[in-house]
């Protein structure tokens, strides 16, 4: 027996709803419990502010200057653009995944040059040292 | 209409199951704790302000923590993003409730004829919507660092966000070589295809087929639920408390119960794709089926309820497991983390996706079904 993503092989004869309106009934019904959530402390918490309390927390002293226009290291940058990088490639090989065997060598051959290539961009950042923190 | 009632049910089921785990995983946590650190731990919720002789424990520290948390003040600082600052909370928790729409919990439930598929969606996609959903995480981290203009709350967000996207590449690898395996993205077929037996005996679990593949996904989504040893975000003596420095009350928690809900979230992919699922060992639709011939005929209901509890009970073991993790572990330095998911899983992730494939296409008949 093999599974497949078609909703065809589907067993049981349940919510004949197509999937994705149940899934916005999920999704609303997700949203409020969050949105209440998110008000509970408004409505049930007292509220006695101070302006010391409102000022934001460093170490007990009074903040100096604003975030705004702070820099940080561009390592973080860095990391994010090698994640799309990596990402797309991962998110390519899901639909490949879930038809390999109908593809057979052929799909295998195409889908190991495809990670050649980014295996060698690997390498590639490893070896510039992209990858190390200090 | 009746198909409406039956969605909304599931769905307010597949919601509550979150939120009960959530609120059981809090409990946990500080009860297993406090046995490990060898305290008492959480023993004073009680009743009537303390009159009954003795301590309610589990349900009262259950009411008492929410209702402490909801009923405090809500502070937003002066200087903050006041719209992000509201938005962030609700960015980390919503995308996670709606996790668990897609998850299986269950086979099916027949009543009246009709038998309902114990999921509350039944996507095709499940396994890209899972990781669409806890990758969709990182935005409230990362806002809730921005918003609070505080750069103790920045770095947290920044380091936080960093640490997850690089995590969530292992993640992804992990997950493909899985869809490999069963051939499908739907989460129920992967838990219905684990119904089968390997050599007539052992259970044909994800595990057996997998093993790498589930070391690497339990690794990686610890790092991503961003919980000791990976709790760099929130480093306490160096950040304070990372991205949710300036938050207080619901906010704060809302950003503690959305931790809990990643936590939850491993050990249910962690179930679903490599632990069987809802599946008990050699119990089918109408009753047990033992290798050797007996079998012993059970009621449907008693099947789907069987089926849930071992649903339950593997998703708490896994829990504890990363709750055991998170106070035996020191934290690690961020140069090592970021090297731990960069070097050493994402190259071995990538090797196991190649290895099952060419495994997989060399022995025809070796996965899945």
């Amino acid at each position: 027996v093999r599974y497949h993503s078609s909703r065809g092989s589907k067993t049981g004869d349940g919510p004949t709803l197509n999937p994705y309106a149940a899934l916005l009934i999920n999704a609303a019904l997700c949203g409020l419990v969050a949105t209440i959530l998110l008000f509970m402390s408004r409505i049930l918490g007292r509220r006695r502010g101070s302006k010391v309390k409102y000022e934001i927390f460093e170490t007990g002293n009074p903040p100096i200057g604003s975030l705004r226009g702070t820099r940080f290291p561009v390592k973080f940058y860095l990391t994010a653009i090698l994640f799309i990088v990596f990402d797309i490639e991962v998110v390519f090989m899901y639909p490949w995944a879930v038809i390999y065997r109908e593809l057979g060598w052929f799909g295998l051959a195409e889908m190991a040059a495809f990670m050649a290539i980014l295996a060698v961009g690997l390498a590639y950042i490893w070896r510039v040292g992209a990858l190390e923190w200090n | 209409v009746i198909d409406l009632i039956i969605t909304f049910a599931t769905a307010l089921v597949a919601l509550l199951i979150c939120l009960q785990v959530t609120v059981l995983l809090l409990w946990i946590e500080r009860k297993g704790s406090a046995l490990i650190q060898d305290r008492v731990g959480a023993n004073r919720a009680n009743l009537l302000g303390g009159l009954l002789p003795f301590n309610l424990g589990i349900v009262n520290t259950l009411m008492a923590d929410p209702m402490k948390l909801l009923t405090k003040e809500d502070i937003v600082p002066a200087a903050a993003d006041r719209f992000l600052h509201w938005l962030a909370p609700w960015l980390a928790v919503f995308p996670l409730f709606l996790t668990f729409a897609v998850v299986p919990y269950g086979d099916v439930l027949v009543i009246g004829g009709r038998e309902i598929n114990l999921q509350a969606v039944d996507l095709s996609g499940g396994i890209l919507f899972v990781l669409a959903m806890v990758s969709l995480g990182v935005y409230g981290v990362i806002i809730g660092g921005w918003a609070s203009n505080s750069r103790y709350a920045f770095l947290g967000g920044v380091r936080g966000s960093a640490q997850m996207i690089s995590y969530e590449i292992a993640m992804g690898l992990a997950l493909v070589s899985v869809v490999i395996t069963y051939g499908t993205l739907d989460l129920q077929h992967i838990a219905r295809a684990q119904g089968q037996l390997m050599w007539g005996v052992v259970p044909a679990w994800g595990i057996f087929y997998q093993p790498i593949a589930f070391v690497l996904l339990f690794i990686a989504g610890m790092a991503e639920s961003k919980r000791a040893p990976f709790d760099l975000p929130e480093a306490e003596n160096e950040l304070v408390a990372g991205f949710q420095t300036e938050y207080s009350g619901s906010k704060m928690s809302m950003f503690m119960m959305s931790d809990f809900i990643e936590v939850a979230i491993v050990a249910v992919l962690t179930t679903t794709l490599f632990f069987g699922g809802w599946q008990v060992p050699y119990l089918y639709r109408d009753g047990f089926h033992f290798p050797g011939g007996l079998t012993v005929a059970v009621p449907s209901l008693l099947v789907t309820l069987l089926q849930i509890v071992s649903f339950l009970v593997k998703v708490f073991v896994f829990c504890w497991i990363q709750i055991l993790i998170r106070w035996s572990l020191p934290r690690l330095r961020y140069d090592q983390l970021m090297a731990f998911g960069w070097k050493k899983l994402l190259p071995v992730g990538l090797a196991n996706v190649a290895a099952s494939a060419v495994l997989g296409l060399l022995l025809e008949g070796w996965t899945g079904a």
